[in-house]
C-alpha cells in the first residue's frame, strides 16, 4: 500500500483535528472573557468619577479621571467656597482636583499602612507555612515515625472545620495573649491555617523525588540537612512554588478574621477597603482604585511562578 | 582499597527480620555479588555496609576498623544506584565531581580529577551535556564516575544495571568487569539476575530470607549447591530434585532410589532414613534406554544450540539439556541415564546439601 494512492479520511486520535482546536481555543477565550471582564470594569472603574461610576446604563466610555485614586490616598474636608477662595493657589495637580469638589487635603489616608500591613502578613505567613510544612513534609516522607498516619490526619483535620467556626475561641485566647491587632498574630494565625496545606501538599513533592538523590549525596559526603538543602529542594521547587502561591491566596484574601481580630495597627486590605466606601458617601472609584492596588501583588507573584505553578498542579498526575 | 568484614549482622524492622545474622569477610580487591530473590536481604545488607541503614545487631569492620555505627559521609565507600540517581539539577561534569565538592577540594583539582575519570569511562564528551539528554548506558557510565572520583574504599552496587534493556545490560557487565580489573576495587554488587553474578564475580553470596545459604566462586555455587534452594535458584533451569527415602552410610557409592540402585559420588556421612532428594542438573541427563528412571515426553524448547526436554516420571517433571539435534517425540517413552559423578544429595527436612566426594574434589577457579 503507498501512502501517496490511498487518501486517508480517518483522523489522529491522539492529535485534534483543526476543527476541534478552533473550538477549544474559542472556549478558552470566551471563559477568559468572562473572567477577566469583571477585573477589567474595576480597573476602569477606578479611573471613573463619582458620577460616571453609578451612571445607568453604565458607561463603557467615560472621561478618565484620576480622583478615585486620589480620593484613595488623601482624608479630605468639605469648605466653602469663599474658604478655598482665600486659599494660596493649589501646589499640585492633586491639590487642584480636589478643590474643584470644594474640598481640601486633610492628610494622607491609611491605605498605604494597611497595604504594607498586608504585604507583612501575608509573605511573612506564606514563608513560614512553607518552611515549616518543607520540614514537617521532609520528615514525614522519610522518615520512620511512630503514629505517622495519625499525625498526618491530625494535621489535616485542623482544616476539616472552616477556619471562622473556631473564630470565637480564637479571639477570647488573642485578647489573653495580646495578640488582637499584631502583626505578628496574624502571621502565627495564616500560618497555622496554611501549614497543613503545606504539609500535605509539600509531602506529595517529596515523596516523588527518589530517596536515592540523597542518598547518593550522603554517601558522597553530605550531611542530611546538606542534602536537604542541596539536592532535594533544588528538586522540590515546583511543588514549594505551587505551595507559595496556594498559602498566600489563602492569607491575602482572608476577611473574617482580618474583620475580627484587626482594627488599626495591624488592619490588613480587606477589611479595610469596605470602610473607604463611607468616606464622603458612594465613592466607588476609590474602592475600584484600592482593589485593582490589592490584585496587583497576588498577580504579580503568581505570573512569576507561573512556569512551575502550572507543572506544580499536575505534577504526579502522569508517571515520567 | 580494603576488605569488608560483616560479623554477626541482623536488620529488623518492627516484626519482620530482613537480614539474620551473617557473617563473612570480602577480601581486598574482590568482586564480590550479592545474589538472591528480592525480598532476601541482600540490599538492606547493602545498605547497611554504606550507612544508609543501621544494623540492629552486628558489627562491620573495614580495612579491621569498626565503622558499624559511622556515618555513611565517614566510610569513604562510594554507592551506585539502580536508578542512578543523577542529579537532575547538574550537568554530567557536576555529577561526577559532586562528591569530591562535598569534600570541599579546590576547584581546579576537581576539573582535573572529573577529566581523568571520564576518559576512563570514556565519556569525556558528555562532561557538559545534561543529565535527562543521557541513554542508559550513558548514564549509568556517569553514575560510575561519580563513584569512582573519590577512589573510595570500596564500592557498592545496587543492581546498578536493573534499570537497562537486556541487550545493553549485557555490554555494561563486560565493561563493569573490565573496570573492575583495571582500578581492582573492592566491590560489592547485589542483583538477583544470576547471570550478572555468575559472569561478573569472583565470589557470590546466595542469600534467601535474610541468610546467607552458601558463599562461593560461580563455579563452587553451581557445581556444588550447599543447599536446595541455591540448587534451585542458580541454573536455567534450575537442578532437578528427585524425592526418595532412604538412610546413608558413609562410604556408600550407590544409593537406592525407589528399588533400583543409582551411582552417586562417595558418600561422607552417616544418616538414619530420611526424605532425601537427588539433585540433577538437566545437562547432567541422558536419553538411554537402559536408564533407571523412566519416563514420557512432555515438551521440548528449542534454545539453538541446545534443547530443553521436559520429561514427565513418576517421581515428578525432571528437564534435560540434550544437543538440538537429538531427535526427540512427545510421548514418547524412554529412559534416563545420568552422570553419577555430578549428582548431590539433599535432606529434605533441612533443605542442605549431603557432603559427597564431589564436595570435596578439586576447587575450581
Amino acid at each position: 500500500m503507498t501512502a501517496a494512492a490511498t487518501k486517508s479520511t480517518a483522523h489522529s486520535i491522539v492529535e485534534a483535528s483543526p476543527r476541534t482546536k478552533a473550538f477549544a481555543g474559542g472556549l478558552v477565550i470566551l471563559y477568559a472573557v468572562i473572567t477577566i471582564l469583571p477585573l477589567l470594569w474595576i480597573v476602569a472603574t477606578a479611573f471613573k468619577s463619582q458620577s460616571d461610576a453609578i451612571a445607568y446604563p453604565p458607561k463603557v466610555i467615560f472621561e478618565p479621571t484620576l480622583e478615585g485614586y486620589v480620593n484613595l490616598f488623601t482624608v479630605r474636608t468639605r469648605q466653602t467656597p469663599d474658604f478655598i477662595a482665600k486659599l494660596p493657589p493649589p501646589q499640585t495637580w492633586y491639590d487642584q482636583l480636589v478643590r474643584k469638589r470644594d474640598m481640601v487635603i486633610a492628610g494622607p489616608s491609611k491605605v498605604v499602612p494597611r497595604f504594607v500591613n498586608s504585604l507583612i502578613i501575608g509573605f511573612g505567613s506564606t514563608f513560614l507555612a512553607v518552611f515549616l510544612g518543607t520540614l514537617a513534609a521532609y520528615a514525614f516522607s522519610r522518615f520512620r515515625i511512630p503514629l505517622a498516619d495519625d499525625l498526618l490526619f491530625f494535621i489535616l483535620s485542623t482544616r476539616m472545620m472552616p477556619p471562622v467556626a473556631v473564630a470565637i475561641p480564637i479571639y477570647l485566647m488573642y485578647r489573653q495573649l495580646n495578640l488582637t491587632d499584631t502583626r505578628l498574630g496574624m502571621i502565627l494565625l495564616y500560618t497555622a491555617v496554611n501549614v497543613s496545606l503545606a504539609v500535605w501538599l509539600l509531602k506529595g513533592f517529596i515523596d516523588e523525588i527518589p530517596r536515592e538523590y540523597e542518598e547518593a549525596a550522603l554517601v558522597d559526603g553530605y550531611t542530611r540537612l546538606q542534602a536537604l538543602r542541596k539536592v532535594v529542594l533544588p528538586q522540590a521547587v515546583t511543588g514549594i512554588a505551587a505551595t507559595a502561591i496556594f498559602c498566600l491566596i489563602f492569607s491575602w484574601n482572608e476577611y473574617a478574621f482580618a474583620v475580627l481580630l484587626t482594627s488599626g495597627e495591624a488592619q490588613t486590605m480587606p477589611p479595610f477597603i469596605p470602610f473607604i466606601i463611607g468616606e464622603g458617601g458612594q465613592d466607588w472609584p476609590a474602592v475600584a482604585a484600592a482593589t485593582t492596588l490589592f490584585v496587583v501583588p497576588i498577580v504579580m507573584f503568581t505570573v512569576l511562578l507561573r512556569k512551575h505553578l502550572l507543572r506544580g498542579i499536575t505534577f504526579g498526575a502522569v508517571r515520567k | 582499597m580494603a576488605q569488608i568484614r560483616i560479623e554477626n549482622l541482623r536488620k529488623s524492622f518492627d516484626q519482620f527480620t530482613a537480614v539474620e545474622g551473617s557473617t563473612f569477610t570480602i577480601d581486598d580487591g574482590t568482586f564480590f555479588a550479592m545474589l538472591g530473590p528480592s525480598g532476601c536481604g541482600k540490599t538492606t545488607t547493602l545498605r547497611m555496609i554504606a550507612g544508609l541503614e543501621l544494623p540492629t545487631e552486628g558489627k562491620i569492620l573495614l580495612d579491621g576498623e569498626d565503622v558499624t555505627f559511622h556515618r555513611a559521609a565517614a566510610r569513604d565507600i562510594a554507592f551506585v544506584f539502580q536508578l542512578f540517581a543523577l542529579y537532575p539539577h547538574m550537568n554530567v561534569g557536576e555529577n561526577i565531581g559532586f562528591p569530591l565538592k562535598c569534600q570541599g577540594m579546590a576547584r581546579r583539582e576537581i576539573r582535573e580529577r572529573v577529566q581523568e575519570t571520564a576518559r576512563m569511562l570514556r565519556i569525556e564528551h558528555l562532561l557538559s551535556s545534561k543529565t535527562s539528554k543521557l541513554s542508559g548506558g550513558d548514564r549509568q557510565r556517569v553514575a560510575l564516575g561519580r563513584a569512582m572520583v573519590r577512589r573510595p574504599k570500596a564500592f557498592l552496587m545496587d543492581e546498578p544495571l536493573g534499570a537497562l534493556d537486556a541487550e545493553f545490560r549485557h555490554l555494561m557487565c563486560g565493561e563493569l568487569r573490565d573496570l573492575h580489573d583495571r582500578i581492582k576495587a573492592t566491590t560489592v554488587y547485589v542483583t538477583h539476575d544470576q547471570l550478572e553474578a555468575m559472569s561478573m564475580a569472583d565470589q557470590i553470596a546466595v542469600m534467601n530470607k535474610g541468610r546467607v545459604e552458601q558463599i562461593g566462586t560461580p563455579q563452587e555455587v553451581y557445581d556444588r549447591p550447599a543447599s536446595m534452594f541455591v540448587a534451585d535458584f542458580i541454573g536455567s533451569p534450575p537442578m532437578n530434585f528427585l524425592r526418595f527415602e532412604g538412610g546413608l552410610r558413609s562410604g556408600d557409592r550407590a544409593v537406592s532410589f525407589h528399588d533400583t540402585s543409582l551411582a552417586v559420588p562417595e558418600i561422607r556421612e552417616d544418616r538414619a532414613n530420611a526424605p532425601l532428594a537427588l539433585g540433577v542438573r538437566p545437562e547432567h541427563i541422558r536419553f538411554a534406554d537402559a536408564g533407571a528412571v523412566r519416563g514420557e515426553v512432555f515438551g521440548a524448547e528449542y534454545l539453538g544450540t541446545t534443547q530443553i526436554v521436559t520429561v514427565d516420571t513418576a517421581y515428578g517433571r525432571v528437564a534435560a539439556r540434550l544437543p538440538s539435534s537429538a531427535s526427540v517425540r512427545i510421548g514418547e517413552t524412554i529412559g534416563l541415564e545420568f552422570n553419577a559423578a555430578r549428582l548431590a544429595l539433599f535432606d529434605i527436612g533441612s533443605g542442605l546439601a549431603i557432603r559427597t566426594a564431589s564436595e570435596e574434589g578439586p576447587r575450581h577457579g
